[in-house]
């Protein structure tokens, strides 16, 4: 059993059929539901449902506040490296772009890791691109082992592993794992991925679940938000946060809303994701997963950040630069980065933010366990 | 008259515990604390923060007020009692509620887990203040290896569903010698009202005064209502009449 035959399960199924069937009722119906199904959850993200959003809103801000409270974890990203042997048509580290590449070094990585921690963030993101033979499972450990002296958590969005791999990782200090399937169609999955070891679709979609079995605490999924029919890739990183939860209970599992953003390269999304749609797969996804982790990144600008932490967001990166060292090295030097982020700010002034929406910045919800 | 809750040899003055993980800011924690008159709180010792002033809670907690750290995010009796030997080398105390869950879909401890941490930390010195499902075999194995208190939890966390598992709460009550004390899942004041009339020895609570729209406030009727269902039981409640009046009584003809 693994997610793929869930995945089987929904790979035909009409839901332009299915949603014209869909009537007011049944959505006001659903608001007072305890228990969403997964055509509960389907309905929620259907057009019909977008006539609910500020219902759904209200019920999604109360679920959230009771579970999480008013608080926002905080956590910065830092790209190791953006060396890459794959031909993935919509990403900057794409092989074939023309791209500064880099890998820094363990001494860089203690500088950056320093400067970063100074701010105060103590949940870290490391992020490579894939090429197992520089940016190596062993230098990753390395990187790790550098990394749990400056902060409390450590979260890898690395390419897909295998079960050992990722538990010499968790040994090291790693505790959570990001990984987007990018698109759960499997078929425009192959046309996207034109070569690499990223091309085996299901030993990406698998990951999540070998992190699971290797113990990992959190596993946050995604798909990037452009590819596919915005409905369909929504519902099915949906019911992929749900099988990990029903699968492994004791793992964390969060949902990750990445929308496309521009790269080098200049691929044009198929799909207009607009915001509405957005504020609806949070909204979603809190009522179908009442305890999931809801992240937004900057790719998402100021404004809309600000707008969605009161709608079931529980989560957000700062001080974002998807360059390779981008933390130490100035701007002029930021010719290696993945794709554009929206929000600039830094971590002062989105903590800032969020308290003046009354909410509490979370620098620090983890301790590592050696 | 007397009515004092010793735990772990220190007297408490008050029978309401507090937590402190889902406020909209830290400067809440002493207002509500005030407010509410409690004379614990609890805090995740995964969000102590020592590094940063304005982060660090435990900056928050006015002096007086017992300091309950809690091992949050364990998932076994091994992370738990590792959480527990961090939180004293901090210098957060002996105090220490155990918390395993391994179910992040409900939340529900694990019993056996909190047992075996319970048992390790009581030797090493702890004063052991465990976070469990209502159930009475546990309570008593808890019991037996010497924990200060036992903490049934009234409906899973975070569900503000009141005592839904009353019944269960009201056996361990009348079975452990320990305090019990009751954890999670309290939504109303009626409902720590209602706990500490069956005689339960303190309620522990988060959600209900975090989500409330003015938490300070909402402490205030907290305090009170875990005041007055202590006075209550105290009193002793009227029974209620529970048999039924037969207006042809079965036994009848014994007076005859």
């Amino acid at each position: 059993m693994s997610f793929y035959d869930e995945y089987l399960r929904y790979k035909d199924f009409d839901i332009d059929e299915f949603n014209k069937r869909i009537t007011d009722i049944d959505v006001e119906r659903l608001l007072g539901k305890r228990n969403l199904n997964e055509l509960d959850f389907l309905t929620l993200l259907s057009p019909r449902a977008e006539s609910f959003l500020e219902d759904m809103a209200h019920i999604s801000h109360s679920l959230t506040v009771q579970h999480f409270g008013k608080t926002i974890l905080m956590y910065t990203p830092m790209y190791l490296a953006n060396y890459c042997t794959n031909e993935c048509i919509y990403c900057g580290f794409n092989k074939t772009n023309k791209l500064k590449r880099n890998q820094l070094s363990l001494e860089e990585v203690e500088l950056e890791a320093k400067l970063i921690s100074s701010k105060g963030i103590k949940h870290i993101l490391i992020l490579t691109g894939d090429a197992r033979d520089i940016s190596s499972v062993k230098y990753i450990r390395d990187c790790v082992l550098i990394l749990k002296k400056y902060f409390h958590s450590i979260s890898i969005e690395i390419y897909a592993l295998e079960q050992d791999e990722y538990k010499s990782l968790i040994d090291a200090g790693v505790d959570s794992i990001t990984i987007y399937q990018e698109t759960y169609n499997e078929e425009l999955y192959d046309t996207l991925h034109l070569s690499g070891p990223k091309k085996d679709y299901r030993f990406r979609l698998d990951a999540p679940e070998r992190a699971s079995k290797a113990n990992i605490r959190n596993v946050n999924v995604g798909a990037l938000l452009g590819l596919d029919d915005f409905q369909r890739e929504a519902f099915l990183t949906g019911l992929h946060a749900k099988y990990i939860e029903e699968k492994f209970p004791n793992v964390d599992v969060s949902i990750s809303m990445p929308r496309i953003r521009p790269s080098v390269g200049g691929f044009e999304p198929k799909i207009v994701v607009s915001d509405k749609n957005l504020v609806q797969f949070i909204l979603a996804s809190r009522l179908y997963i009442n305890r999931a982790g809801i992240t937004i990144s900057t790719r998402e600008d100021a404004e809309f950040r600000n707008n969605v932490i009161s709608l079931g967001v529980t989560k957000m990166s700062a001080d974002s630069n998807t360059s390779v060292g981008g933390h130490t090295h100035d701007d002029s030097e930021t010719d290696t980065a993945q794709f554009d982020i929206s929000d600039t700010r830094d971590l002062f002034e989105m903590c800032e933010d969020i308290k003046s929406l009354g909410y509490q910045p979370v620098l620090k919800d983890w301790d590592i366990l050696d | 008259m007397t009515d004092q809750l010793i735990i772990g040899g220190k007297t408490l003055p008050s029978r309401l515990f507090v937590g402190t993980g889902k406020y909209s800011s830290n400067d809440l924690i002493p207002e509500i604390l005030k407010s509410s008159n409690a004379s614990v709180i609890t805090v995740a010792l995964r969000r102590v923060n020592l590094d940063a002033d304005s982060e660090n809670i435990l900056k928050f907690i006015p002096k007086g007020v017992q300091l309950l750290p809690n091992t949050s995010g364990a998932r076994n009796a091994e992370e738990a009692i590792r959480i527990a030997r961090l939180s004293r080398a901090l210098g957060c105390g002996d105090w220490i509620k155990i918390e395993i869950i391994n179910d992040n879909k409900y939340l529900l401890p694990d019993g056996y887990e909190t047992i075996k941490a319970t048992e390790i930390l009581v030797k090493e010195g702890f004063t052991v203040l465990p976070y469990m499902s209502p159930d009475l075999s546990v309570a008593r194995s808890l019991e037996s290896v010497g924990a200060s208190t036992v903490m049934p939890l009234g409906s899973p966390i975070g569900t503000n569903r009141g005592l839904e598992t009353k019944e269960l709460i009201r056996i361990i009550i009348e079975e452990i010698k320990i305090p019990v004390i009751v954890d999670a899942g309290i939504g109303k004041p009626s409902d720590a009202c209602e706990a500490m009339e069956m005689g339960a020895a303190a309620c522990l609570l988060n959600t209900a005064i975090a989500s409330s729209n003015d938490p300070v406030l909402m402490a205030k009727a907290f305090g009170a209502a875990v005041s007055a269902g202590r006075t209550a039981y105290l009193a002793g409640l009227g029974e209620r009449v529970k048999k039924a009046q037969a207006s042809s009584p079965l036994t009848g003809f014994l007076n005859e």
